[in-house]
């Protein structure tokens, strides 16, 4: 089955994972920009951070077949620098003129603070201004609700296409308000501290597929690429149609992401044939 | 050995996610009842399992416990 990985931090990755992802049918992952576990001082380390994953990523990831994409950001958890977050901003339509760069992700808020709103919106604001997709991180473990619900008041202060915005990391108590604005969410699957692969697919079989992206995040920390495949296997094994997992593992990615036409990667249909079902493209 | 505060905090969010797991596996099977519409019909059997799994957590949450909550837990899952 062709899958699609939409938030993964290849640079904090071995060579392995590409070739794991490669055999397991991954063939595009997308890359957010992401805190490095320590505040950046210079605009320039962003800079050189986002020439990695905008210029050098995708011939590591091309060496395994895997199509890379990526988004430029400033971190959440480096937002208490404003002026830093100014410098790097004016250098982001240099990179969304890249081939690579889908838009600007991922922004959004850590603890909620003043400065870290005020920098939620100058990445959202120039993002619509120049016509790019958004990707939101909502924080982790006690903040995640009144964190999401801060992030659904910054966006409903601004003139937003829902549409062309993925709140990420939602689970059961910040889904519904998430999906009922408009936007798209993201489960993000990690072996502890987030969404586990049977809690995201008790949330597909009661919210169903439409606007729905799991992905695996994937980092330096203890995350584990694969509990996107392990998702995918437990959706199956409940008695889901391989069509129904290529909806939500592969097609929802190319129809969210797809709104950037640079990632042209397109919807598969399984056909049948006789009695064996084959990939249609 | 860990300290009592070491022992909490190593091991908390471990227990919260495996909590999270319990608490989906109640969500999970309530959701198959509705969707099948027929409680009596098919539950009896699983409710069991479910029954043995709130005692487990009754145990797990007693403050002094005759013995080890594990093996309380164990015995307990021994009758299922």
């Amino acid at each position: 089955m062709q899958i699609i990985q939409p938030h993964y931090h290849a640079i904090a990755r071995t060579a392995q994972d590409y070739e794991r992802m490669a055999m397991s049918g991954v063939v595009a992952v997308a890359e957010p920009a992401f805190w490095a576990g320590f505040d950046r001082l210079y605009p320039e380390t962003f800079i050189d951070y986002f020439r990695q994953i905008s210029e050098f990523e995708p011939t590591r990831a091309a060496q395994y077949g895997i199509r890379h994409f990526c988004w430029v950001a400033v971190n959440p958890k480096e937002a208490e620098n404003p002026t830093l977050t100014r410098e790097v901003l004016e250098h982001f339509p240099e990179f969304f003129a890249k081939p690579t760069v889908l838009g600007v992700g991922e922004t959004g808020l850590h603890k909620s603070t003043k400065n870290e709103c005020e920098s939620l919106e100058a990445h959202v604001e120039i993002a619509m201004k120049h016509g790019q997709l958004v990707l939101i991180h909502t924080p982790h473990l006690a903040d995640k609700a009144h964190g999401t619900k801060k992030v659904l008041e910054v966006l409903a202060g601004l003139k937003v296409d829902p549409e062309r915005i993925w709140i990420d990391h939602v689970e059961e108590q910040t889904i519904r308000p998430c999906l009922d604005a408009g936007y798209w969410v993201g489960f993000t699957l990690y072996p502890i501290t987030k969404c586990s692969p049977k809690r995201a697919v008790d949330m597909l079989e009661k919210y169903g597929h439409e606007r729905i992206l799991v992905n695996s995040s994937a980092d330096w920390g203890p995350s584990d690429p694969f509990t996107l495949q392990e998702c995918i296997l437990e959706f199956r094994r409940r008695g889901h149609s391989l069509q129904e997992a290529i909806e939500v593992f592969h097609n929802n990615p190319c129809r969210f992401l797809g709104q950037n036409p640079k990632f042209d990667i397109q919807p598969i249909r399984v056909e049948t044939v006789g009695t064996a079902a084959v990939a249609a493209e | 050995m860990l300290s009592p505060a070491q022992v909490a905090d190593t091991y908390f969010l471990e227990s919260r996610h495996q909590l999270l797991e319990i608490a989906a596996y109640f969500d999970r099977y309530e959701a198959a009842v509705a969707r099948a519409g027929d409680r009596n019909g098919h539950a009896a059997a699983a409710d069991r399992k479910l029954a043995v799994i709130r005692e487990a957590l009754a145990i797990i949450a007693t403050d002094k416990p005759a013995q080890e909550r594990t093996i309380s837990l164990l015995e307990l899952f021994a009758t299922v």
